[in-house]
């Protein structure tokens, strides 16, 4: 039974980029620095993390909007993690039974029950799942699980030194990011939005953001999908085709026949 | 852009084409072998059994490939029972879910068609004579499980394009003709496969071989029409085809559709020509699995690097 959804809500207007949030993910769930490769340097950005997967679970990304000569930009910098979707594409396809829905609302993959088919990875609209090399089964953030049943914090959310990433009540939260909206408006930001704090994408994101620009400029998809969009027509027009094919045999054998007549 | 450009890729690669292509052709294999069972004449007998066979050879190679592929090969078993309940798992909703179900139930109609096959084939192994396998081969429980087994080899047969299509990934999921076009090629590479085995073998009639090849022919015509339809539907994101991977797909229309077509087109087609385009066949099928699902995985999450003001 779930009490009340609980999540992050994330505002990308007061993040430094210090990643304190990803030192504190990998300290708190014990993952590796690097497993299957060496530490490598992006060399085109302070962001070396580059993106999510099985061993990074929390990823501040580095959007460095610069002109050429440099002398006009701006960094926009998002702590970005798993969104903990309402109606969630990892969980709608795994066939294993691995992920679930936690009493919190959030979506945690069961690593014992993982047995790494990947298909939660093809699924997820945001490029969140990946496989941990240590483990050899899909990983991603559990929103802290263990600790929010010990009634704490998720490490990032407590670690983040300027409150970009804040955790708690969604019904609260959203209030709080209405607000932050508002006052960002007033002061002249009309970009100001909120990513996810309604139901329109995927019944809404757990895991919430307010950015000053496009989603896509962020790396986010403007309106994400369920995987399962596909699965009746694609089914359908396969069935169909199923059909024309058995009757092109069945043809086939009447033609036969005349033949052997003629 | 197609939202579909922000997802990561799951690295199905090699043994994944293999087992798209492979189970194509097991699936199509056997629904061939049933039609030719049910509504061929006596002298087809060789070539039923040779469909039987070349069925449960490709759905045991099928699970060999999509075990290995799993991070945790050890762990199969989860598609189809629940680890923690012990319960069976099943999800209507997810493809590979009802993927696993199909492939062991297409492999038990395949296994049993096969062992009726074989104990027809050879009536001096005392063993394959008793009374349950006998009863394999009784017209009732032939036919039931020829139907059954078709049902499951046209499931198998598509359903590896539908599973594509229930994902986030670009061109998988871009398309609702991925599940057709891998059903059809499947029907030509299956067609393909029996025609050369047969020939090979000498296990089937002038009639049936012929057969075949008009049934060939018709496919790969059909095949060509989905493929055009499929990458109209993909709108722009058939651009990533502007690439190597187009000059895959082209191979695969080239040599899989286009050229075999050039060579058993007519109805006097030798023997040698038949082979020649059976083989072209095969290979294109599985250029143009490797097109589809390479060109898709090579695609990594869209970064947010540098970019303008």
């Amino acid at each position: 039974m779930i009490a009340e959804p609980m999540g992050f809500y994330t505002d990308t207007t007061v993040c430094i980029g210090c990643k304190a949030c990803e030192v504190a993910c990998k300290e708190w769930n014990q993952l590796p620095t690097s497993v299957d490769r060496l530490l490598e340097m992006s060399g085109d950005s302070y962001d070396n993390t580059r993106q999510l997967d099985g061993t990074h679970w929390r990823h501040v990304k580095f959007i460095e909007q610069f002109s050429e000569d440099r002398s006009d930009g701006r960094w926009l910098m998002m702590s970005d993690v798993c969104k903990h979707c309402a109606t969630a594409p990892c969980l709608e396809v795994c066939p294993t039974g691995a992920i679930i829905r936690t009493e919190f609302d959030t979506v945690v993959i069961q690593s014992d029950a993982c047995n790494g088919c990947r298909d939660c990875i093809a699924a997820c609209p945001f490029g969140v799942i990946g496989i941990n090399a240590a483990s050899n089964t899909a990983e991603k953030c559990t929103l802290c699980y263990d600790r929010l049943q010990a009634g704490m914090e998720p490490a990032c959310a407590q670690a983040c030194p300027t409150d970009s990433i804040r955790f708690g009540p969604i019904r609260e939260l959203k209030q709080q990011a209405e607000a932050r909206v508002r006052q960002l408006h007033v002061l002249g930001e009309s970009r100001a939005r909120l990513y996810g704090a309604d139901d329109k994408i995927l019944g809404g994101l757990n895991s919430f953001y307010l950015l000053v620009d496009e989603p896509e400029v962020y790396g986010l998809p403007s309106a994400p999908k369920m995987p399962s969009r596909n699965l009746v027509p694609s089914s359908l027009l396969s069935t169909a085709g199923a059909a024309v094919l058995v009757l092109l045999g069945l043809v086939g054998f009447r033609k036969r026949r005349m033949d052997e007549h003629v | 852009m197609s939202d579909t450009f922000f997802t990561a890729s799951p690295e199905w690669t090699w043994w994944i084409v293999l087992y798209f292509f492979i189970g194509g052709i097991a699936g199509m294999a056997f629904v061939l072998a049933s039609l030719l069972d049910l509504r061929g004449d006596p002298l087809d007998r060789p070539l039923v059994r040779l469909g039987y066979y070349v069925a449960i050879a490709g759905v045991a190679i099928s699970g060999l490939l999509l075990t290995v592929d799993l991070q945790r090969p050890e762990r199969f078993w989860h598609m189809l029972i629940q680890s923690n309940t012990g319960r069976p798992m099943f999800k209507a909703w997810s493809p590979m879910s009802v993927g696993a179900w199909g492939l062991t139930l297409f492999g038990a109609c395949a296994f049993l068609a096969a062992l009726a096959a074989f104990s027809e084939e050879r009536p001096d192994i005392k063993i394959l004579q008793s009374a349950p396998i006998r009863w394999l081969r009784r017209r009732g429980a032939a036919v039931g499980i020829a139907i059954a087994g078709s049902i499951f080899g046209l499931f198998l047969a598509g359903y590896t394009g539908v599973l594509l299509a229930v994902s986030n990934r670009p061109i998988w999921a871009d398309s609702h003709f991925l599940g057709l076009l891998f059903l059809v090629s499947a029907g030509s590479t299956g067609a393909a496969a029996l025609m050369l085995l047969s020939i090979w073998r000498r296990a089937g009639s002038p009639a049936a071989v012929s057969w075949l090849a008009w049934f060939d022919r018709r496919v790969l015509i059909l095949e060509l029409l989905v493929l055009i339809v499929f990458l109209v539907s993909l709108g722009p994101v058939a651009g990533v085809f502007l690439s190597w991977w187009g000059l895959l797909l082209a191979g695969a229309v080239g040599v899989g559709i286009v050229t075999p077509l050039s060579l058993v087109s007519h109805r006097a087609a030798t023997e040698r020509q038949l082979v020649r385009g059976a083989s072209l066949v095969l290979f294109g099928g599985l250029l143009l699995r490797m097109a589809v699902l390479l060109s898709s995985n090579a695609i990594h999450v869209l970064g947010t690097g540098v970019t303008g003001p």
